[in-house]
């Protein structure tokens, strides 16, 4: 349980690691949004490159930081999405609510 | 005998063995031979179940968790998760997508991740004796 981030042009990107379920969720929510308050990015990218696996916690992870990017009005995009959670993202219908993008 | 094996787990309500019980049914589901898909399903699954006897059955004390897995006939495996927490007053609320009695940090999409990820899904449960999901997902033979 632990992630990088780096803020590059206003961009805020955040690279999460490893298995995110209930028992880091909130570590990761808390986080993402104190970032977010902090460099209040006009765009927030979640890179989910070296996330080997979600449960529903990783939607509320998700939604958390759409939320707090709603409330600045800036743009939350996922990226580097692993099969795994892809599915789990599809079955819940979050990837019609936020920009999905292949990596880089 | 109905089944080929079988395997019990029993552990405290604690967080921590969340990935302990997803990555052990894993394992244990890995002799039939799955691909990455069913055993990221079955993962996901089991996560789902016990993180709900954590947050919702036991929600101020830590409790006991039981998970069964049988391999059944025709490469079926079997899951029970068991706990004897508070129970559930209202199944089709619990079960409704996005609904959930826990905070911000739920998403309320537990129960329908688990019914569209495994073949079967049954959730029994009685306030103040506990809750018992059973699900089962057809491993399909490789060619």
């Amino acid at each position: 349980m632990q992630f990088t981030s780096f803020l590059e042009n206003g961009n805020l990107t955040v690279a999460l690691t490893g298995e995110i379920d209930h028992h880091c969720a909130k570590h990761y929510i808390q986080s993402i949004a104190g970032k977010i308050e902090a460099y209040t990015p006009e765009v927030c990218i979640l890179d989910f490159q070296e996330v080997t696996f979600v449960d529903s916690s990783g939607i509320a992870v998700v939604i958390n930081a759409l939320r707090c990017m709603s409330q600045i009005e800036g743009k939350l995009v996922l990226t580097g999405i692993c099969a795994q959670p892809m599915r789990v993202f599809r079955a819940s219908g979050i990837d019609k609510l936020v920009e999905i993008k292949e990596a880089v | 005998m109905k089944f080929n094996n079988f395997m019990i787990l029993e552990f405290p309500s604690k967080s921590c063995n969340e990935a302990f019980a997803r990555s052990a049914v894993a394992c244990f589901a890995a002799q039939m031979d799955p691909t990455l898909e069913e055993l990221g399903d079955i993962r996901t699954a089991v996560s789902e179940a016990v993180t709900n006897c954590i947050v919702h059955a036991y929600p101020n004390e830590l409790g006991l968790i039981t998970v069964r897995c049988r391999i059944l006939k025709d490469n079926v495996l079997d899951v029970v998760v068991k706990d004897k927490g508070i129970g559930i007053a209202d199944i089709e609320q619990a079960k409704r997508p996005m609904f959930t009695t826990g905070g911000t940090d739920r998403s309320g999409m537990g129960f329908t991740i688990m019914e569209s990820f495994m073949t079967s899904f049954e959730l029994t449960s009685a306030p103040g004796k506990g809750t018992t999901v059973h699900m089962r997902r057809k491993i399909q033979r490789r060619k």
